[in-house]
């Protein structure tokens, strides 16, 4: 299936491939060049290039491209969400998946591609197995792996790959038995000029942190579980249970990971959590145009709004701005036209503003563009689709662990169009 | 690397090396590599490229020159395979795999160590092996492999035979020519009950003989059973191999509404001979229902693959269920949200409802990637009807203002579809447009004037009334693109405007001078055009504005009103040309089509390479047309398996657990054999682990929890561990047709060993039967030893009678007497039957045949869910389809006679609820009530 991988930095050098099958030439990455070139945006490289004897499927991430050689028909979305996977790896194995920690790890990085795929079909994908046949670098392993000659390489045989958990060890110990939630809401907007809503959704993430000894079984119940509109699983929640009785049910993989993804459609009603109040305009014929720009807390359910940040992608013919923001601190790149404005924290009392006049290119008209502005918040403390939990129950083992649940509520995709 | 290099001194690295791997000093040493590290060592050894950049970093820079190809090592570093470190043992089968094509003999050298670890005792070792040796791109040693893989696919251990899979399409593409052996072992492994080797299997089934098509029929309620347990990636293989299955063996579940479409223009005759009621193969419906729960994977892959099904497979009412997963997917990378986007928009075309509800979904967001933009509008278009346009539009407009310039002239296009397809917005699109092309941007006045264009050539009729107003235009309109466009509509349709057309070249010869040079070719064109059809009116400005054009500045303009002179003036020295003129320059252009780029993009199995490329890509696997009438489903049935099969220590609690744990009885209405899969399927989950069984059985029975979707099996005693003497026995009512005669309700009956020594020659003897009963004995046990279990299927006719069968059951010291008694419920086998047929049978069946009992159903137990849970888990009966939800119906036959068994439970409010019974067999009949009421009340 996946025929071979070559890691290509944003510069365009291939710093790494892989094989799994006969060799390819990294020549075939040429087409993927070209492609690149006449992309005028690093994500607009097609996912999916034919070449004459091959296809490269590639996928982007922290600015490194991914790029896999496949030779016959293959669902791409296997290969993608494969790529995706072997990044999650990296970055669980290393913190973070930069073309610096690749090349520092080189080892590790191949023992655990070549343990992922068996000639191209995908072998070990759950980090638990890679895990105990792969230790993750740290630096006291280093160390000590240099002192004593020691290796990466877990002495025992992987035993999870057989097992019918496949993503939890067994014998886990720990001294402070702890299972931790964070239910994490994102909400996605588009408001229209006179600051109605044209689409509205959440998604929401349930992020687990589980510490527990043994093999627990956990249950973990709403109150409101009718809120969620389409959910996608860890493949260790008991679908049955779910559809019966609407709990999640079951035996947590051992450390951090995702335990559920969820949807609440735009058909519900969803609470917008701030405002936007603005006036730009552009006078025909004058090389001087107004800026104004006022947010304010919303449906915020009684939370703050933290970490509040503006931006937008103004005009070509605007050349600078001169702008007074009440709180915060603004920048705007004359190169890239990119205006941004990190707010901080929004006080319901004194609600921030950004005023001022944007200097257009003298003869030019007005632009014609629409500007668009994007925002980005979080309410601490609360999940905006007003999902609670309701309790959570671990069975099979005997001691009592500590539980903890945060709610956070992010911007995801927020924007606001704005007239002029 | 570079940190360590400063800390350790060279000597120690040295014995470092010399310890670890000794052949590799031999090599290194002579080259001075003494800084080399472990690490770096078995860097050295994995390519050629890295070996290099670890070396620049480890050794002084003139070294690099030495390491040309790092398969000069290759003796040394293969000498490493059997060293004891595993990491270094690793490494070296990496470099092994990498380099043995080149080195062919030398990579030989490394065989025999791999043979010995084919045998060794430890599965995971074994496995290792096996999967270096195939991977070994020599062919000298495919005999070797072949055989390597033939004994790992019976090997005990699930993960040897996954193994096994996996090394199928390697030796495959190695030699073609074994191709009919590794069929063979295909088979086999397709065979297989565990989870773990069925992903693997199916996707070596797919690489080596995608056509054996028949291989899968004995397998295919296994597999379905088994899918959602499946790893995530054997997941996808699996669902995309069985859509091609079930294209070949079931009817189109669509059939009759897709024949409704062409009936109306054929007769009523034929009509109605092919109005014949459609009806789902169970084992369609089988399918259907057990990749349904895999939509809520975490596995966009997997979520694809079973909305693919749904697409090619489902009834169109059931498609539906996949727009909501699909959506979801659209939150993803965008490498996801690009592929899934395409399905969709193939999708929308065919099945535009199901999407329709998610229409704001595709909304586009100013940092869309451009290629995610032209897909979401696609997508848009695709959904455009009625009464959703003028929303659509709405949004349409937003788009135009973007600052993204390929994606408003995509935009445009997308406004120039949605006016050709709904006729009561064309004007406001036109009229849109027009306003469009007062637009300073070049490319959006182009691509408007095209899409006006093509718009106007579509709808003649209305011609006049659009070109009259886009003469006016010109007045106003400055862009040269638009201005040229504009002049070229009035040229080609100048016999629709006879009265302006002449007037707007006049206007035109007056200001020709200073317009640009693509307006003043398209004057000249007028020009020409006018001449043709209406030369009286336009003599004289045609001559002015070409002798304009002779003097031009650009040579072009000069050129072409050469041209055009000699072409349309009828001169004496003209030649045959001028004749022609009027074809020449007023032919009939075709008018280009606005269709969507994926329209029948459907005949690609959707998900697949191929329809992302449009085009076939090498190996795919065309996905077939429905046939005309059903082949034999009975292909699919499987036989009870009779011989022994060896089962560890299998914890006996864990069965009537999951029985009452899983909430599932409506899993099993649909055939028998399900039960017995899922139950099998358990205790290969236990099989897995031989060697630490002990410390995992805890963990087998919390597992067993989770996996069995539909284990109501009771298992009953047979013999105490205490009076067996260390034997117990246990049996379950398998449920499955027993193979040998079919009147004989098969019982399964597993032995457990837990004495400390072996048990010997386990049979059944001396069977004291009631007049008329009949047993068919298993196969003797040789020997069963300490620890083992063992399970074995037996038949016995109970001629529909709740007696018990007594026989003794002996080893090879002592006899046991034991007697089973079935329930009634295990009496009957399911039928299936349509709503209609249950209730002609039923009306049948009345009076002294029908039993009614009014009941108050158990809190729990309310609901139909849980109503069908109860009364399938009674009784060995199926679902029959009802229209009513307050109704379910049950149908079965009594295994030896034959007779009907038709049960009904009707449910009223507060938990009332009726129950009747049909059966000629009025004992069964009365027992069978007794059963079920206290299967729905307690």
């Amino acid at each position: 299936m996946i025929h071979s991988l070559f890691l290509v930095n944003s510069s365009g050098d291939i710093f790494l491939e892989k094989h799994w099958k006969s060799v390819v030439s990294r020549s075939v990455c040429d087409y993927f060049f070209e492609a690149q070139e006449r992309a005028s945006e690093p994500e607009n490289v097609p996912p999916v290039i034919p070449t004459p004897h091959h296809y490269l499927i590639s996928v982007l991430r922290h600015r490194i491209y991914f790029v896999a050689v496949i030779q016959s028909e293959v669902p791409p979305l296997f290969v993608i969400e494969f790529l995706h996977r072997v990044v999650d790896t990296f970055q669980d194995y290393f913190g973070v998946c930069t073309e610096a920690a690749i090349k520092d790890n080189v080892v590790v990085v191949y023992e655990l591609l070549e343990e992922m795929l068996d000639n191209g079909f995908p072998l070990a994908t759950e980090s638990n197995i890679l895990k105990e046949l792969i230790k993750p670098p740290t630096i006291l392993r280093t160390v000590v792996n240099t002192i004593t000659g020691s290796t990466n390489v877990g002495e025992q045989l992987p035993t999870g790959q057989l097992s019918v958990v496949p993503w939890r060890r067994t014998g886990v110990k720990y001294t402070n038995n702890e299972a931790y939630f964070d239910v994490v809401e994102e909400i996605d907007a588009i408001i229209d000029k006179s600051g109605s809503t044209i689409t509205a959704e959440i998604q929401g993430v349930i992020d687990a942190c589980v510490k527990l000894t043994g093999m627990p079984d956990l249950t973990l119940s709403f109150m409101n579980p009718r809120l969620l509109d389409d959910v996608s699983f860890h493949p260790c929640v008991r679908f049955k249970r779910w559809e019966a009785e609407r709990i999640l049910s079951f035996i947590p993989p051992d450390g951090n990971f995702r335990l559920l993804s969820y949807h609440v459609s735009s058909q519900n009603l969803v609470a917008i959590p701030v405002y936007v109040k603005h006036n730009i305009t552009f006078r025909e014929g004058s090389s001087q145009g107004r800026f104004e720009l006022t947010l304010g807390p919303k449906q915020t359910m009684g939370k703050g709004v933290e970490a509040v940040l503006v931006s937008s992608q103004l005009p070509r013919g605007v050349l600078n701005t001169n702008l007074n923001p009440t709180q915060g601190t603004y920048t705007f790149d004359p190169v890239t036209k990119l205006l941004s404005w990190d707010v901080g924290k929004i006080n319901p009392q004194k609600l921030p503003s950004l005023k001022g006049s944007m200097s257009l290119q003298a003869g030019a008209s007005k632009p014609d563009e629409n500007p668009t502005i994007n925002i980005q918040f979080k309410i601490q403390q609360s999940a905006l689709s007003g999902l609670k939990v309701n309790r959570l129950d671990m069975y099979g083992e005997k001691y009592k662990p500590f539980k903890g649940i945060k709610y956070m509520t992010k911007a995801g995709k927020f924007q606001a169009l704005l007239s002029n | 690397i570079s940190q360590q290099r400063g800390n350790v001194t060279m000597k120690f690295l040295r014995e470092q090396v010399t310890s670890i791997c000794p052949g590799m000093t031999s090599v290194l040493s002579p080259c001075d590599v003494t800084t080399a590290t472990s690490h770096c060592v078995c860097v050295c050894v994995m390519s050629y490229c890295w070996c290099v950049t670890v070396l620049y970093w480890v050794c002084d820079p003139q070294m690099i020159a030495r390491g040309k190809n790092a398969s000069d090592l290759f003796p040394a570093v293969v000498k490493n395979v059997a060293c004891k470190n595993i990491e270094v043992k690793k490494l070296v089968y990496v470099y092994l795999v990498r380099y043995a094509e080149e080195q062919q003999d030398l990579a030989l050298l490394s065989i025999s160590t791999f043979q010995r670890g084919l045998k060794d005792p430890n599965q995971l070792i074994r496995a290792s092996a096996l999967r270096v040796l195939s991977s070994i791109r020599v062919t000298i040693i495919v005999p070797i492999m072949m055989l390597a893989i033939k004994e790992a696919a019976s090997d005990m251990s699930p993960y040897v035979r996954k193994t096994a899979a996996h090394a199928i399409p390697k030796l495959y593409s190695l030699d073609p020519e074994q191709k009919d052996c590794l069929i063979e072992v295909i088979e086999k492994l397709l065979a297989d009950k565990t989870t773990l080797v069925a992903g693997s299997v199916v996707m070596a089934f797919e690489e080596v003989c995608p056509e054996r098509i028949d291989l899968i029929h004995k397998n295919y309620r296994k597999l379905c059973n088994l899918l959602i347990d499946v790893e995530e990636w054997g997941q996808v293989v699996i669902i995309n191999m069985l859509t091609r299955y079930a294209r070949t063996q079931f009817l189109n579940p669509n059939m009759n509404e897709d024949k409704e479409e062409k009936e109306k223009k054929k007769t009523e005759a034929t009509a109605i001979v092919k109005r014949k009621p459609y009806v789902m193969d169970p084992d369609h419906r089988l399918l259907l229902r057990n990749t349904k729960p895999l939509l809520q994977s975490r596995n966009a892959a997997v979520v694809m693959a079973v909305a693919q099904l749904y697409f090619h497979l489902a009834p169109k009412a059931e498609v539906g269920v996949i727009a909501k997963a699909l959506v979801r997917l659209m939150r993803s990378h965008s490498e996801v949200q690009y592929v899934v986007l395409q399905n969709v928009a193939t999708m929308s075309i065919k099945r535009r409802g199901m999407f329709e509800p998610y229409l704001k979904s595709f909304y586009i967001r100013s940092t869309d990637p451009t290629q995610i933009k032209v897909l979401k509008l696609e997508v848009l278009t695709n959904l455009a009807n009625e009464t959703n346009i003028s929303t659509i539009l709405r949004e349409f407009q937003t788009y135009i203002k973007s600052n993204d310039k390929d994606f408003v002239a995509a935009t445009i296009q997308a406004i120039g579809r949605c006016a050709t397809n709904i006729g009561e917005v064309r004007d406001t699109c036109l009229n849109g447009l027009v306003q469009l092309l007062s637009n300073r941007d070049e490319l959006v006045v182009a691509e408007s004037v095209v899409v006006i264009k093509k718009l106007l050539q579509m709808q003649p009729e209305q011609h006049s009334d659009i070109i009259k107003h886009m003469a006016k235009l010109t007045d106003n309109i400055q862009v040269p693109m638009a201005r040229a466009s504009i002049l070229w509509l009035i040229g080609e349709y100048c016999e629709h405007v006879p009265k302006i057309a002449p007037d707007v070249l006049r206007k035109m010869a007056k200001t020709f001078t200073n317009e640009e040079d693509i307006v003043k070719l398209q004057i000249i064109n007028l020009a020409a055009k006018l001449y043709l059809t209406n030369s009286k009116q336009t003599k004289l400005l045609t001559q002015y504005v070409l002798n304009l054009a002779k003097y031009d500045q650009n040579y072009d303009i000069r050129d072409r009103a050469r041209f055009i002179r000699q072409l349309i003036v009828p001169t004496d020295k003209s030649g045959a040309l001028s004749k022609y003129a009027k074809k020449l320059f007023l032919a009939l252009k075709p008018a280009p089509v606005l269709e969507s780029p994926f329209k029948d993009r459907d005949h690609f199995q959707l998900g697949s390479l191929s329809h992302l490329l449009n085009a076939k890509a090498g190996g795919y696997q065309v996905l077939p047309d429905w046939p005309e009438a059903a082949p034999d489903p009975s292909v699919r049935n499987v036989e009870v398996k009779e011989s022994v099969q060896t089962y560890p220590l299998h914890p006996p609690a864990s069965d009537t657990a999951s029985g009452s744990e899983s909430g599932s009885g409506s899993e099993e209405s649909g055939s028998g054999s399900e039960s017995e899969e899922s139950n099998e399927e358990s205790e290969s989950a236990s099989e897995e682990d031989e060697e630490e069984e002990g410390k995992k059985k805890k963990k087998n029975v919390e597992k067993i929890k989770t996996i069995i979707p539909s284990g109501n099996l009771k298992t009953y005693e047979l013999l105490h561990r205490i009076t067996g003497e260390g034997l117990s026995v246990e049996y379950c009512f398998s449920r499955q047709p027993f193979s040998p005669d079919p009147h004989m309700v098969a019982v399964k009956i597993q032995f457990t060993n837990s004495a400390t020594s072996e048990a010997k020659s386990l049979h059944v003897e001396d069977a004291k039967l009631q007049s008329g009963m009949r047993i068919k004995e298993f196969p003797e046990i040789e020997v069963l030893p300490a620890g083992e279990t063992v399970s074995v299927v037996m038949g016995i006719d109970f001629c529909d009678s709740t007696q018990a069968a007594n026989f003794q059951l002996c080893t090879h010291t002592r006899k046991f007497f034991v007697s089973i008694q079935p329930p009634v419920g295990e009496l009957m086998m399911p039928i299936f039957m349509t709503e209609n047929e249950f209730k002609k049978e039923q009306g049948q069946l009345m009076g002294m045949n029908e039993i009614t009992e009014k009941l108050t159903l158990e809190e729990k137990c309310q609901g139909e869910h849980a109503v069908v849970q109860r009364v399938t888990t009674a009784a060995n009966l199926s679902r029959v389809p009802c229209g009513s939800d307050k109704e379910c119906r049950f149908a079965g036959k009594t295994v030896t006679s034959g007779s009907l068994v038709l049960v009904s439970v009707v449910t009223k409010e507060d938990g009332a609820a009726q129950l009747t019974v049909n059966c000629e067999k009025m004992v069964i009949g009365t027992m069978l009530v007794k059963d079920i009421l206290q299967a729905l009340t307690q």
